[in-house]
């Protein structure tokens, strides 16, 4: 198997078995998404409305959930040292990391949401692009947190720093999420959906770099 | 030239009788900028509360600029790691974060009279908001980490990725809504603005620059010297 695939295993299997808190993230998420219409009320117009939003935000808390412990948890028994020293460049590694908490966690959390959907009565079409959306925008929102997780590796509580530095730069996603599943409601012109496309691909693309270069940073000393 | 003066020692030296006159210019510039846009007639629409402009624009000018000063900074620490950069990277977000607090509360103050409410969801104000946290979260995450060039280091990622994505979340915004008054100073076919109203805004502009130019200083030689009483008590207490 090659390095990188090893390590993206190692870490889908990190996060699903016991302590790894991939299943809690998707708890966490349900748990937003029935309290948000307790709050609002259940009138299933305003609720099939703000379903977009509601689970696009829901989603990205829920990702963020388990992000802060992406580097630490390695950076504390040591296998983060290990990882840098391995002939796997950096910038790599932390892609195949990324990878693993999108597999771990933005995955299932869109598979989870076509289900929550029915909750808020979308419509089937709807439910689709809410489905296509989460699916090519999550990956961004593993990208750009694990920009934040690597910048708060060392920090003890840096969980509660991440969501400061990682929800701004997460704005484009939630917007462009959204605004897919409200353009198919409308019946309107899609360019969300290629917004949103091309704010993941450059996000996938340049964040192992700044993610890279932080991890760095904090072995440095 | 600009290496030369990056020597924290030399930057002392020459700064420090370079700021009465920077302070002195700044006070010349809002003060004549304030009288100007207090001597301008009412606007035929917005009335009186139109003079909110001269305070509310050039305090979202300076919170830009801020942002965009600290990201040369910070690419400037990264790369060169030079020690002043870092300082100056550092120093300027709160700067940056007040400016910003101040447009928008400015802001809000104009937008009751003109919108009827102290806040819209509008292209403008959002992306603000976000910049404020933008800023907020820079200073949390440089004031969470203790070492100190670990601590610079991780702000100038933070502020270089935050850089790159400001202008996706601008643009982001303004497709998302907007209803805020669009460019109309920089434009093609010149300024849509009246000169009456023109120059004491531009005055304002740059008596906001100077200002914070002069607090930016301020700030610098004060972290410098704070470090220098730092390792002095350390040689001290070792």
């Amino acid at each position: 198997m090659s390095p990188f695939f090893a390590l993206l295993s190692r870490d889908i299997r990190l996060a699903v078995r016991a302590g790894g808190g991939a299943t809690l993230a998707l708890a966490f998420f349900a748990c937003v998404v029935t309290l948000v219409p307790l709050g609002v009320g259940s009138d299933l117009h305003l609720l099939s409305r703000i379903a977009g939003g509601v689970l696009w935000v829901a989603a990205v808390l829920a990702a963020l959930l388990s992000l802060d412990r992406l580097f630490q948890a390695d950076y504390e028994d040591g296998s983060l040292d290990l990882i840098v020293l391995s002939p796997l460049s950096l910038e790599v590694s932390v892609l195949a990391k990324t990878t693993a908490h999108w597999l771990a966690t933005g995955l299932p959390l869109t598979v989870l949401s076509a289900l929550l959907a029915v909750l808020f009565d979308l419509s089937v079409k709807a439910t689709g692009a809410l489905v296509l959306s989460l699916l090519i925008g999550t990956p961004a929102v593993s990208a750009i947190g694990a920009v934040g997780a690597a910048l708060t590796l060392s920090i003890r509580r840096g969980g509660l720093i991440l969501p400061l530095i990682v929800l701004p730069l997460l704005a484009p996603a939630v917007i462009f999420g959204s605004g897919v599943v409200q353009a198919v409601q409308d019946n309107l012109a899609n360019g969300a959906f290629l917004f949103l496309a091309a704010f993941s691909v450059l996000s996938v693309v340049l964040s192992p770099f700044a993610a890279a270069a932080s991890v760095r940073l904090n072995l440095a000393t | 030239m600009l290496f030369e003066l990056a020597n924290p020692k030399r930057f002392m030296e020459v700064s420090g009788p370079f700021l009465p006159w920077l302070a002195a210019a700044t006070a010349a510039c809002l003060i004549t900028g304030l009288v100007l846009g207090f001597s301008t007639p009412p606007d035929y629409q917005q009335g009186d509360t139109v003079r909110i402009m001269f305070l509310h624009v050039p305090a979202a000018w300076t919170a830009m600029m801020a942002y965009g000063l600290m990201a040369v900074a910070s690419i400037i620490a990264l790369i060169n790691r030079h020690p002043l950069a870092d300082v100056a990277a550092k120093t300027a977000a709160p700067l940056g974060a007040v400016f910003t607090t101040l447009g928008l509360i400015t802001g809000s103050l104009w937008g009751k009279p003109m919108w009827g409410a102290w806040w819209v969801w509008d292209g403008r104000l959002t992306s603000f908001l976000l910049l404020l946290l933008l800023y907020l979260g820079y200073i949390a995450l440089g004031s969470a980490i203790e070492d100190e060039t670990q601590s610079a280091r991780a702000c100038a990622i933070l502020a270089i990725v935050g850089a790159v994505n400001l202008p996706i979340i601008e643009f982001s915004v303004d497709w998302w809504t907007t209803l805020h008054q669009g460019e109309s100073i920089l434009r093609k076919g010149g300024p849509l603005i009246s000169p009456v109203f023109l120059w004491p805004l531009l005055l304002m502009g740059v008596g906001y620059t100077l200002l914070f130019s002069t607090l930016w200083i301020v700030r610098i030689r004060t972290e410098i010297l704070n470090r220098r009483v730092r390792t002095l008590m350390l040689s001290r207490a070792a």
